[in-house]
């Protein structure tokens, strides 16, 4: 059994904390706070209004979440990973029945001084409910689909009511990350086969249940000729803004693209073409660079993990970054269907970016506990 | 918890290990991917998209698909887009705005300060949107403008295609208009395709068949040179028009119906008895809808929605008005069904109904004399309604109007259509809290007191006192076709409801009826027509309770004079139509509507041309008695 205190303050613990992650996620906020500086600049008067502030105001409650997740030995983590999810269960339930409308869908709770979008953290409890439920081994013929209907049982209620508020991105990344995990957890491939086929049948029906303007997108994506005055001339913006970075970009606060308001979304999914049109394939490189280095090491965590549980925590958080990222980089290049995914601690976004940092939290929480014993 | 304390024992998790090594094999392939799709984007194509991006080349130019056209039943067009042009102005191509809108004022021939001053109230736009400076210009603005294109940077020509109604204001209350869309129907429509600037139906039948008249926009992605002058269509969306609607309406008798009333404020309504069809709908006074089609001047907007008379009012539809006199019929008819009326018998009309301690007067002094029930229509003799009201009750009265479609509304598919009132107990209590007072039956006996109507729903009632007791619902659309002719819907009769009447019932009032407009003493004789054999009933409405004596119409203001009513059916023998004319302080029925409602009457007989033998079978009979 378990001997650790719940909090424990131990001298080998601070000497073992992860500067790696922590200095990559200051890094990725201060990208996105430039870039949401620059996508909501306004030469004319001067500032940038609001945004910028509010989103290191973000940052220092991400802090606060972050450390609080790394404060307690992560096997705690084994007893919260029910109550945290059925917290998000509720307030899934709560935005349908009272949530903030915002651009035609109904995703976020208003609590006076701000308001919660309750699907970023909702896709935390995703992880923290399979590492539970994977934690112990695998049997050695691995997992046949009937095995996992628990698992099953956990994550479609949290896809209903994404896509019921709709939030076809949130519903995307729950998707992802539940499948990397039980493919990790030890889903037979031949299984996995059999699921990849049930869920291409069942695409006519899914069709069925999407909103128009999600079927546009979608369709958008396969012909761009369909719609080049709706959905395909956002797409072809923001190929524009991009591509005009060239190599070196336009400068800080020098795109035009952004500055006239032909960027759907700018501060939020679409800061990736604000970025790129500023600083170029230099500095997308380097940004994108970034991201390969944190999912590189936090692989390399999965490897070097204490136990199982540890290990699948980490695959689970660092799944939700790299889903996050490939799509979102993919959809404002223009080679995915456009679907509201934000780029991770870039994008503006409280919810997101506190439930980023969380995550960041729980990784390094991992990572700092491998050597104690 | 047991399965912890091994897992610790096991020192990490070796297949997970394994797994984890084909994680950086996924990894690095899918960051390769984004990374050669940038190479693409910002290396290789790099400068196309620089060239793009400089002043926006690329840009949207929309089209809004031609509406459809509206056609009357014989297929004469009501209604039609012709092409326009409307001259556009974006600033931002143009290096110095002022001077080009003075140029442009000059070559125009049109004040300088008129074209500052849109630009000015324009300031506020997204940038590289569009200002209109004129709209439906002229071929000679068309033509100065292609001429200097090159010295006029930023200004454009849009062809758009323009609402026309062919007859101006004759139905403009049925066909409507259209207005730009305002921002909470954009809210609403934006999935439908709808976007700033667009048309859209906001009155009548281009509002109410909005969604298959419109058709669907089309438009260009097109890439633009620094002057803004189309270099190449990127993209192309066709346009897709909309769809034909055929009317009931006949536009010939419309214009009949709508001459008859000119001058005065009124309307007309006709509809085919057997079905419910309308054949016109006049009201007036009315507006032209083609001034709503080149964009509404504020001063006109304004004049029409402050003119004390409501052009914009359709007062068949919208028009509530105590039925007057007309409402015998539904007394007669309640009177006979219920057993109250003794069809046959004789009362006394000394010129007053005494009824608890108040007198009702007749409208004529001294009295009718003896009348029965057929003599009691025939002359609209009041004080034999005045008796009978009491005897029904107000609960039967009004369960007989309702029966012919009163106090309701008629359904018809025009929007903001009214249902007048038909009073009871029931109504009485929820309305003012109060009981029914017996005082109140005898007003409404002859149409008075609470009850009012629209002059469609009397219209309606004449189709099924005509046709024996079928209520249609009155509609004016006939059928919808796309462009090639296929049929996209199709509306026939729709019967409400068949009112059970005994045969008795209803050749007695048919025969009173036709004695109203055809027989001695008939107050209808302004109707008589040597062509055609009408049936009808006249009304007085009153518009303020006369305290004093008898004072005559005329002698009282305008805006106090009596509603004037003519209801009707036609011809007696086998009726086709029925008509409902109101004229609002036209003073007395039988003067003022009935021959409006006859020229209608002779119109339709006229235009069914073979039917001669009508004409010589009703020969004209003595000369026309005033009522």
């Amino acid at each position: 059994m378990l001997k650790e205190q719940p909090v424990q303050i131990d001298r080998r613990l601070i000497s073992h904390f992860d500067w790696t992650l922590f200095l990559l996620c200051l890094a990725f906020v201060a990208v996105g706070v430039m870039t949401i500086y620059s996508a909501n600049f306004d030469l004319d008067s001067g500032h940038a209004g609001a945004l910028p502030a509010r989103q290191v105001t973000w940052f220092g409650l991400g802090l606060i979440a972050m450390f609080i997740a790394l404060s307690f030995d992560y096997h705690y983590i084994d007893r919260l990973a029910y109550p945290f999810y059925g917290m998000m269960l509720v307030l899934l339930v709560l935005v349908m029945a009272v949530g903030h409308t915002g651009g035609g869908s109904q995703r976020w709770i208003n609590l006076g001084f701000f308001r919660l979008q309750p699907s970023e953290p909702s896709k935390l409890a995703i992880v923290l409910v399979m590492a539970k439920y994977f934690q112990s081994d695998e049997p050695a013929r691995g997992y046949y689909l009937r095995d996992l209907w628990v698992p099953f049982l956990l994550v479609a209620p949290l896809v209903v009511l994404t896509l019921i508020q709709p939030d076809l991105g949130t519903a995307i990344i729950l998707g992802t990350v539940f499948i990397s995990i039980i493919l990790m957890g030890g889903l037979r491939l031949r299984s996995f086969a059999y699921l990849v086929g049930a869920g291409l049948a069942s695409l006519p029906i899914a069709w069925h249940f999407l909103k128009t303007y999600q079927r546009n997108r979608i369709l958008t994506f396969l012909d761009p000729d369909r719609d080049p005055l709706g959905a395909g001339y956002h797409v072809i913006q923001s190929q524009i803004a991009i591509g005009s970075g060239r190599v070196f970009g336009k400068g800080f606060l020098h795109g035009t693209q952004n500055r006239l308001d032909f960027l759907p979304a700018q501060h939020t999914d679409f800061i990736f073409a604000v970025f790129s049109e500023e600083w170029g394939f230099f500095g997308c490189a380097i940004l994108l660079l970034l991201y390969f280095i944190m999912i590189a090491y936090c692989i390399r965590l999965v490897q070097r993990a204490k136990d199982r549980f540890g290990a699948l925590l980490v695959f689970g958080m660092v799944a939700i970054v790299f889903w996050h990222v490939l799509i979102n980089v993919a959809m404002v290049a223009g080679v995915m269907p456009v679907v509201g995914v934000p780029l991770p601690m870039v994008s503006y976004g409280g919810s997101a970016l506190a439930s980023m940092m969380f995550a960041m939290g729980v990784m390094m929480n991992v990572s700092m506990r491998r050597y104690v014993f | 918890m047991a399965t912890l304390a091994e897992i610790n024992k096991q020192d990490g998790a070796p297949e997970l290990r394994w797994r984890a090594r084909l994680l950086y094999v996924i990894l690095a392939l899918s960051f390769l991917g984004l990374i050669s799709r940038l190479v693409f984007l910002q290396v290789i194509s790099g400068e196309r998209y620089t060239f793009l991006s400089e002043n926006n080349r690329v840009r949207i130019k929309r089209v809004a698909g031609t509406r459809g056209m509206i056609f009357d039943r014989q297929g004469q067009l009501m209604v039609d887009s012709r092409p326009s042009f409307d001259l556009i102005f974006v600033p931002e191509d143009a290096s110095e705005p002022q001077e080009t809108l003075r140029l442009l004022a000059r070559y125009l021939k049109r004040d300088e300060n008129e074209l500052f001053k849109i630009f000015e109230e324009g300031k506020g736009r997204a940038a590289f949107d569009e200002m209109v400076l004129g709209r439906d210009v002229d071929w000679s603005a068309v033509v100065a403008v292609e001429t200097h294109q090159l010295e006029l940077p930023g200004i454009s020509l849009r062809a758009r295609p323009r609402r026309s109604y062919a007859d101006g204001p004759m139905a403009a209350h049925i066909l409507g208009y259209l207005g730009e869309i305002n921002q909470r129907q954009l809210k609403i429509l934006r999935d439908q395709g709808y976007a700033v600037g667009d048309e859209i139906g906001q009155y009548g039948l281009e509002r109410r068949w909005e969604e298959l008249l419109r058709g669907q926009s089309g438009g260009q992605q097109v890439e633009v040179d620094a002057l803004g002058r189309r270099v190449r269509v990127l993209h192309e969306v066709t346009d897709v028009p909309g769809y034909t609607v055929h009317l009931t309406l006949d536009r010939e008798l419309q214009a009949t119906a709508y001459e008859a009333l000119k001058g005065k404020e009124g309307t007309i309504v006709a509809l085919d008895v057997g079905s419910g069809a309308i054949l016109a709908l006049a009201s007036t006074p009315a507006f032209d809808p083609n001034i709503f089609a080149r964009g509404v001047k504020s001063e006109e907007w304004s004049g029409l929605i402050t003119d004390q008379l409501r052009p914009l009012s359709n007062r068949a539809t919208q028009g509530q008005y105590p039925p007057g006199s007309t409402f015998k019929i539904i007394m007669a008819i309640a009177g006979l069904e219920e057993g109250v009326v003794q069809p046959e018998a004789y009362i006394q009309d000394p010129g007053f109904f005494p009824f608890g301690n108040r007198q009702f007067r007749d409208w004529k002094k001294g009295g009718h004399g003896a009348v029965n029930l057929h003599r009691a229509i025939v002359e609209s003799c009041d004080t034999y309604f005045y008796q009978l009201g009491p005897k029904l009750g107000i609960d039967r009265i009004a369960k007989w109007a309702r029966a012919f479609g009163l106090g309701e509304k008629t359904g018809i598919a025009l929007d903001d259509e009214r249902a007048g009132t038909i009073p009871d107990t029931e109504w009485k209590r929820k309305r003012f809290h109060q009981p029914w007072f017996p005082g109140e039956t005898v007003s409404v006996a002859i149409g008075q007191g609470y009850v009012t109507v629209t002059p469609l729903q009397l219209a309606n009632m004449m189709a099924a006192v005509a046709n024996g007791g079928k209520l249609y619902r009155p509609y004016l659309v006939s059928k919808v076709e796309s462009l090639d002719g296929a049929t996209v819907r199709e509306y026939g009769p729709e019967l409400i409801r068949t009112i059970e009447l005994k045969a008795d019932t209803i050749n007695r009032v048919h025969k009173a009826l036709a004695d109203v407009v055809n027989g001695p003493g008939g107050t209808g004789g302004a109707a008589r027509s040597p062509a055609v054999l009408v049936a009808g009933k006249t009304g007085t409405a009153q518009v303020v309770e006369m305290k004093g004596g008898y004072l005559k119409s005329e002698h009282l203001s305008y805006f106090n004079r009596d509603h004037a009513w003519f209801v009707s059916y036609a011809p007696v023998e086998k009726p086709q139509v029925a008509i409902a004319v109101l004229v609002e302080h036209g003073g007395h029925g039988g003067e003022a509507a009935a021959p409006m409602a006859k020229k209608v009457y002779e119109k339709f007989i006229e235009m069914q041309k073979p039917a001669t033998e009508t004409k010589q079978e009703v020969r004209a009979e003595g000369a026309t008695r005033a009522n």
